[in-house]
């Protein structure tokens, strides 16, 4: 197996325990500086019904062993700052570095959200320069910044359209969803008070268009569509789409999770779509973190402008940038304190580092996903052959054949040195493949993923026992989850004393 | 540019492999009218030293160099160079929710901690990976409480965070819940009376924060005894997770909604920060968000998974608990490692110390003729001041004094015309909290 591995990855193995293991009563890696006023006794100012004696079970440890014991767990991460990450619909790029600089600076990460506004000018002037920017990418008319994730944004976007349409007198009851989208979107709709009917994709992949005509009805409030969809494809059709959802007096919604294909190339506004969202942490490079945080701005048509979340960035005479938080038709607050700042000023960042230039980063994208395309094809089954756009969904129907499945072959990658691709989505494809590559990988990169993939595409055919068992070269192999999931254990407990009595 | 890693030579040669003649041919399914003819107006290109320039400049026109007196849901904590230097470990900072195990031990493992510290702070049994926010929280374990008992009225306490009520009401609008606040009563925390009269069988959740908003610190235990015995779950909020150092956890609530903003996140002008939501074992399956289980590998070693993803909206769609999906990952990270940092002994100092400056200020400001005390109930590091005079007019004073004044309450409160809600912290030094009460007195002083 090994002369095939030309990116080998090593993981770290040594052992490190939970840091509750390690704690012994004394140690400390924090001092505060003498307290400086006199001391107040809690014991006597709040008595005991309020006061506890100290958190049971709290680990008390060194500064070393702090920050030993999470650097050996970091070890065991693999990162986009490793290597090649291509989780379909995820849009693992490079996460600058200048941005968490500038992050953190003093005046910038120190603000308060309700210090006054004469004081808070340059975090406004970032927001007000981020939402043009963002506008001008989606050819949208107005925008929020608040909600704090894509779900979150995609609930801001439902609840425009039905404050939109309760004003016209009618709510309406369903929300389309091809059966292609994310689960994120049917889960909102139901939150946003909506039933979801959800359309069978054409052969092709697309939106069957003249199902969709006979679907949309009065009782139909929106489509919520994903451009390019989760296969990849670019809906050819979407201002058809959007004007026979606009002939029924209903809106498009556009998930903008795959934005990435999109950016300065074409622009959602200009399609048809009202109201869309974009993940500021797949688009515009702010760190996924290991799950967060993002930012889900909602960018929108005039006639969704005046139901946006409170407060309303606005412009004063001369220049003074100020919060409008009187605004009667607002849907609400979708989250404590205005948006993700300090994730929004991170995409600020990366856009002032691209200006115009984005564009070439959209058309990396798409050329590395093309490339890997190209040269898989042979070897993967690629059950919707229409262009990718920045990513390619393969399945596994050829390997199948010899009991190899898409878990089984990501499972591989890790040993070649590669994060997976995405697994098992979109559900529309039975044993997806789903590579999204983004612009942040080389050609050298893209090669040796290739590679990878077409020897494990041979080792299925003649050693599937070897991919079966993967990943090999890993801290830990793969793992029970369906023990996990029957006895859940979710915390660690110190060890039970031992007791004589049993039950 | 320079986060691209190709030459033109490469683009060439790849397009060639592909057999396309150029990169227009690859976006030839966007219809042609529709593709952009000329390039974006947006600003740059700017190098690295001109970004930082940027921020530098926009941070200059903030708040730099005042002193503030702000809390109200966000709170000025030390953080720690360790946390930073944790969090931005690349395997950290620029990984994926980890779906992949295998390769994703070490985010799993902290979130693992984190569940385990949320638990010991609460005084609660299960603890999920995070939330977006406290506001969100709070609204997620409304919803998780109506599931648990089929019920649509929610009733609130009007001292939970103004913002955090907000939120339930957006969410609640489409889902057919009921919420009415509850008045606080004379000394500061809930009207137990209001909250029987209005107590039926028809009651979802109890929510009440503690500290309140006002800063004071309710009895959650009886609390919970009224909601339960009508069937109804308490839900508690806290907004202030500092003072769980000192104050005894709301173990006996059915549902904690937590924000782990003060435990070394930056008040970052709003966020990011880490919700989480915290309840007993037997609710786990109603739980919305992330968690992560202990199991073992195909070899017996201990390890940790993503778990009970069958409440979630990848596998469940329209019959989820949440649509969450994206989380406050990093942030719930730094909690961990800055909770790991101040330990037991740690944390029970900064408590102390922020309980004994708040008393201290407190103490300052009562001398001054035209402050008084507004509400008598106990507090931990905020605490409410009716003043002489509009809390704005004594502000602007303040901040000519390169001071920001406490949180005017008279916004969200219209009642509390007078009432300022005060917050000094551990980083809040003596001499400070003394230059602020002399501000105030001065302010108070002056002819109108």
């Amino acid at each position: 197996m090994t002369d095939k591995i030309k990116k080998a990855s090593r993981h770290t193995i040594q052992n490190e325990g939970l840091i509750f293991e390690k704690s012994s009563p004394g140690k400390r890696a924090f001092d505060l500086a003498p307290l400086d006023v006199p001391a107040a006794d809690p014991a006597k100012a709040l008595g005991a019904e309020y006061r506890r004696a100290g958190v049971e079970g709290f680990p008390e440890v060194s500064e070393i062993e702090v920050l030993r014991h999470f650097t050996r767990l970091s070890t065991w991460n693999f990162a986009i700052d490793l290597g090649m990450y291509p989780l379909g619909s995820c849009t693992m790029k490079y996460n600058p570095r200048v941005n968490e600089l500038v992050a953190r600076l003093d005046g910038i990460a120190t603000e308060h959200p309700y210090q006054p506004q004469e004081l808070s000018q340059g975090c406004l002037k970032i927001l007000q320069l981020l939402e043009k920017s963002l506008l001008e990418i989606t050819g949208m008319d107005a925008i929020t910044l608040q909600p704090s994730a894509g779900a979150q944004g995609e609930l801001t976007g439902l609840l425009l359209i039905r404050a939109y349409l309760e004003r016209q007198g009618n709510a309406r009851k369903k929300v389309l969803i091809p059966d292609s989208a994310h689960g994120t979107n049917p889960a909102t709709a139901v939150i946003a008070g909506y039933q979801v009917e959800s359309i069978k994709s054409e052969s092709h992949g697309q939106i069957d268009v003249d199902k969709l005509r006979e679907l949309v009805t009065e009782d139909v409030a929106a489509l919520m569509i994903t451009n390019p969809s989760t296969l990849g494809i670019f809906e050819e059709r979407m201002p058809e789409i959007a004007a026979i959802l606009h002939g029924k007096g209903a809106l498009l919604y556009m998930d903008g999770a795959n934005m990435n294909a999109l950016a300065g190339v074409a622009r959602p506004g200009d399609l048809g779509v009202d109201v869309m969202h974009l993940n500021l942490h797949k688009t515009m490079s702010t760190p996924h973190g290991g799950g967060g945080p993002g930012a889900g701005p909602v960018a929108m048509k005039k006639i969704l402008e005046p139901f946006r979340p409170a407060p309303i960035l606005v412009e004063k005479e001369g220049g003074r940038l100020a919060l409008d938080f009187q605004r009667k038709e607002s849907i609400g607050k979708v989250k404590a304190f205005g948006g993700n700042f300090g994730v929004l000023v991170r995409a600020l960042a990366y856009l002032l580092a691209y200006g115009p230039g984005l564009r070439q980063a959209t058309e990396d994208a798409v050329l590395n996903a093309n490339y890997i395309r190209k040269h898989l094809e042979d070897v993967f089954e690629l059950p919707y052959n229409l262009p990718s756009m920045h990513e390619v969904v393969f399945s596994d129907a050829l390997q199948k054949k010899n009991g190899v499945n898409t878990m089984d072959i990501a499972k591989r990658l890790i040993d070649y040195g590669f994060h997976p691709y995405t697994t098992a989505f979109p559900l529309i494809v039975p044993g997806a493949l789903m590579i999204e590559p983004t612009e942040s990988e080389s050609k050298e990169e893209c090669d040796l993923f290739i590679d990878a993939l077409r020897a494990i595409a041979e080792e299925s055919a003649t050693n599937p026992e070897l991919v079966k068992t993967a990943p090999h070269t890993t801290r830990v192999r793969r793992l029970d989850e369906v023990a996990a999931a029957r006895k859940p254990v979710l915390r660690w407990k110190p060890a039970e004393k031992r007791s004589e009595s049993a039950d | 540019m320079r986060y691209l890693p190709k030459s033109p030579a490469e683009r060439q040669e790849m397009l060639a492999a592909i057999g396309a003649k150029s990169i227009d041919e690859l976006f030839s399914s966007i219809p042609e009218p529709y593709r952009l003819k000329k390039p974006l107006h947006l600003p740059g290109p700017l190098s690295e030293a001109e970004i930082i320039e940027y921020f530098k400049a926009r941070a200059a026109e903030n708040s730099f160099g005042y002193t503030s007196f702000l809390g109200a849901g966000v709170y000025n904590h030390l953080r720690s160079v360790i946390t930073d230097t944790i969090i931005q470990r690349g395997e950290f900072l620029t990984s994926y929710t980890p779906y992949q195990a295998e390769i994703s031990q070490g985010t799993l493992q902290a979130i693992f901690e984190f569940q385990t510290m949320i638990c010991q702070l609460t005084g609660q049994e299960v603890a999920n990976a995070s939330m977006y926010d406290g506001s969100t929280a709070t609204t997620e374990a409304v919803l998780m409480a109506e599931r648990l008992t089929g019920r649509r009225r929610v009733l609130i306490a009007r001292s939970v965070h103004p913002e955090y009520r907000d939120v339930l009401k957006t969410y609640a609008k489409n889902s057919g819940l009921q919420v009415e606040e509850i008045p606080f009563a004379a000394k500061g925390t809930l009207d137990t009376r209001a909250l029987q009269a209005a107590l039926k069988d028809d009651v979802c959740a109890v929510v009440v924060q503690s500290p309140n908003f006002f800063g004071a610190i309710e009895s959650v235990a009886p609390l919970a005894e009224s909601a339960h015995a009508t069937g109804a779950l308490l839900v508690v909020a806290v907004t202030e997770g500092v003072s769980l150092g000192l104050l005894k956890p709301p173990a006996e609530a059915d549902i904690v909604a937590m924000e782990a903003q003060s435990f070394g996140l930056a008040p970052s002008y709003g966020g990011p920060f880490a919700g989480v939501i915290a309840s007993r074992d037997k609710f786990v399956r109603q739980m919305p968000g992330r968690l992560t289980g202990q199991t073992t590998d195909s070899e017996g070693r201990r390890g940790f998974v993503l778990t009970l993803a069958t409440r979630e909206q990848h596998i469940r769609r329209e019959k989820a608990t949440s649509n969450i999906c994206t989380n406050q990952a990093l942030c719930a990270l730094a909690a961990t490692v800055h909770l790991t940092l101040l330990g037991k002994e740690g944390l029970r100092e900064m408590a102390e110390q922020n309980f004994s400056k708040a008393q201290f200020a407190l103490s300052e400001l009562e001398k001054i003729p035209g402050v008084r005390r507004a509400f008598a109930a106990p507090f931990f590091n905020e605490f409410t001041v009716e003043l002489q005079r509009s809390v704005r007019l004594v502000n602007a004073q303040l901040l000519r004094e390169k001071i920001i004044g406490p949180y005017v309450l008279g916004t969200p409160y219209p009642e509390l015309t007078k009432h300022a809600l005060v917050c000094v912290t551990e980083t809040t030094t003596g001499a400070e909290i003394t230059r602020f009460a002399a501000a105030v007195r001065r302010a108070l002083e002056q002819p109108l």
